[in-house]
C-alpha cells in the first residue's frame, strides 16, 4: 500500500473526514429533536397528530435514504432558493433518521411499565408531569443504545452526500483518486477512517446493550 | 412544476425500466444474502476454532463501512488488483456481501436467544451438537429471525439506489436523468419514485406481517 497518498492529500482527507462528522453531529441532533417530536405525535391521545406521526414513520421509514436527499437538494432548486449540497445532505439525513429514532424512543416509552403511569396519575400528576418526571427518565436509558446505532449509521451514511457534492469524506476521495489515478489504495484509506469512527462506537454500544440486558 | 411534462409516457416508461432493473438486483441480492448470511451466522454462533473468530472480523469490518463505498470500490478499485465485473454484477456483489453481514448479525443473534434450557434438553436426550441445531435450535430462532429480517430485506431493496454512484440504470439513476431534463420536473418525478418505493416496500412488510401471525 502506497502511504504517500495518504501524507500527500492529507489535507483534503482530513476536510473530508471534517465535514463526514460534522454532518454526523448535527444530523444527530436534528433527527433527536424532530424523531422526539414524532415519537409524542405517536403516543399523544389526539387522534390527528398520532395519525400524523404514523403516517410520517411509515412514509419515511419505506423510501430510499438518497431520495429523502434528492427532495432537499431538488426540491429547493425548482422552488428557486437552492440549498449546498452539505446543508441539503444533512437535512436529508436528519428527516430519514428521525424516523427511525421516532420509533427507538416510543419503544422505550411503551417499555416503561403501565403501573408507574397509573401510579403517576393517581398521585395527582397529570399527563405532561408524568411524561417529564416519571416515564422520560426511564425511558432514556433504554433509548441510547439504539439511538448509538443510529449514530453509527449516520456516521455510515453521511456518505451519500458525495452523490449531491456535500463535500464529505467520500466526495474529497473522489478528487484524490482522479489525481492519483490509485483508487485502490485511496479508497482503503477512506475505509480506515470511517471504521476510526465507526468500530469504537460500535464497540461501546456493545457493552452497553450487555450491561443492560444484565439488569434485567 | 411541470406535472404533465415529468409523467410523459417516455419519462413513466424510462422509470419502469429501472424499476425493473432495481427489482432483478434487489431480488438476487436477497437470495444471496440470505444463503450466505445464514452459513456466517451459524459459523458466528457455533464458535469453531479460527473460522469463528475470522467470521467475526471480517462482518464486523463490513458493517462499520459505508455501502457507497463498498459498491463504489467494488466496481472501480477491484479491477486495480485485477478483479473487473460487470455493471449488475458489481452492484449485486456489494449488496451481497454488505447484507449478508448485517443479516449474519440477525441469525446469529435469533440463534442465542434460543433458551439454553431447550439445547441441554437436546443434547441429554443424546443428540449430537449438529442435530441440536438442526431440530432444535433453528427452527425457534429462525421464527424469532422473521421481522428483523424482513426489515433487513426493506432496507435492501432501498439501498440499491446507492448504485447509482456506479450509474447503475436502476430506478433512482433514471429519475436522475429525468431530472437532468428540467428542474420543473423535479418535484413531481421525486413524488412518484417516492411513492413507487413505498409502494413495494409497504407490499413486503404486508407480507411479511401475514408470514409472522402465520409461523407464530
Amino acid at each position: 500500500m502506497d502511504f504517500s497518498i495518504l501524507t500527500d492529500h492529507f489535507g483534503s482527507y482530513m476536510e473530508g473526514f471534517y465535514n463526514t462528522i460534522l454532518s454526523s453531529l448535527l444530523a444527530l441532533c436534528g433527527s433527536f429533536l424532530l424523531g422526539a417530536l414524532i415519537a409524542i405525535f405517536r403516543i399523544t391521545p389526539v387522534k390527528g397528530l398520532r395519525w400524523f406521526g404514523t403516517g410520517y414513520v411509515e412514509f419515511i421509514r419505506n423510501i430510499p435514504l438518497l431520495l429523502v436527499v434528492y427532495i432537499f437538494f431538488y426540491g429547493p432548486s425548482a422552488l428557486g432558493f437552492p440549498l449546498d449540497g452539505f446543508i441539503a445532505g444533512t437535512i436529508g439525513l436528519s428527516v430519514y433518521t428521525s424516523a427511525f429514532i421516532a420509533e427507538a424512543i416510543r419503544a422505550g416509552i411503551m417499555a416503561v411499565p403501565k403501573g408507574q403511569t397509573e401510579a403517576a396519575r393517581s398521585s395527582g400528576l397529570n399527563y405532561a408531569q408524568t411524561m417529564v418526571h416519571i416515564i422520560l427518565p426511564q425511558a432514556i436509558k433504554l433509548v441510547i443504545p439504539p439511538l448509538g446505532n443510529q449514530f453509527i449509521n449516520l456516521i455510515k451514511n453521511s456518505s451519500v452526500l458525495t452523490l449531491v457534492a456535500g463535500l464529505d469524506l467520500m466526495y474529497f476521495a473522489d478528487g484524490i483518486s482522479t489525481e492519483t489515478y490509485r483508487t485502490f489504495d485511496t479508497y482503503i484509506f477512506v475505509a480506515m477512517f470511517y471504521l476510526v469512527l465507526t468500530l469504537p462506537l460500535s464497540y461501546a454500544m456493545r457493552v452497553w446493550e450487555r450491561r443492560l440486558q444484565r439488569k434485567y | 412544476m411541470d406535472f404533465a411534462g415529468a409523467y410523459s409516457t417516455d419519462n413513466l416508461k424510462f422509470l419502469l425500466d429501472g424499476l425493473y432493473i432495481t427489482l432483478i438486483v434487489a431480488f438476487i441480492s436477497i437470495i444471496l444474502s440470505f444463503v450466505i448470511g445464514c452459513i456466517v451466522g451459524v459459523i458466528r454462533y457455533s464458535a469453531i476454532p479460527v473460522l469463528s473468530p475470522i467470521m467475526f472480523v471480517i462482518v464486523e469490518l463490513i458493517r462499520n463501512l459505508p455501502l457507497l463505498l463498498i459498491i463504489f470500490f467494488i466496481r472501480f478499485a477491484l479491477p486495480e488488483v485485477g478483479i473487473k465485473l460487470g455493471l449488475i454484477t458489481a452492484a449485486i456483489a456489494a449488496l451481497t456481501i454488505f447484507e449478508a453481514a448485517m443479516i449474519a448479525e440477525i441469525v446469529r443473534g435469533g440463534l442465542t436467544s434460543v433458551d439454553k434450557g431447550q439445547i441441554e434438553a437436546a443434547r441429554s436426550s443424546g443428540l449430537t451438537n449438529f442435530q441440536t441445531l438442526w431440530h432444535i435450535v433453528l427452527p425457534q430462532g429462525l421464527r424469532r429471525m422473521v421481522p428483523p429480517l424482513v426489515s433487513q430485506f426493506i432496507s435492501l431493496l432501498k439501498d440499491t439506489s446507492l448504485a447509482v454512484v456506479i450509474s447503475l440504470p436502476e430506478l433512482m439513476h433514471n429519475a436522475n436523468i429525468v431530472i437532468g431534463h428540467g428542474y420543473s420536473y423535479a418535484i413531481p418525478t421525486l413524488l412518484l419514485v417516492a411513492l413507487i418505493y413505498f409502494s413495494v416496500n409497504f407490499l413486503l412488510s404486508m407480507l411479511s406481517r401475514r408470514l409472522e401471525t402465520k409461523t407464530v
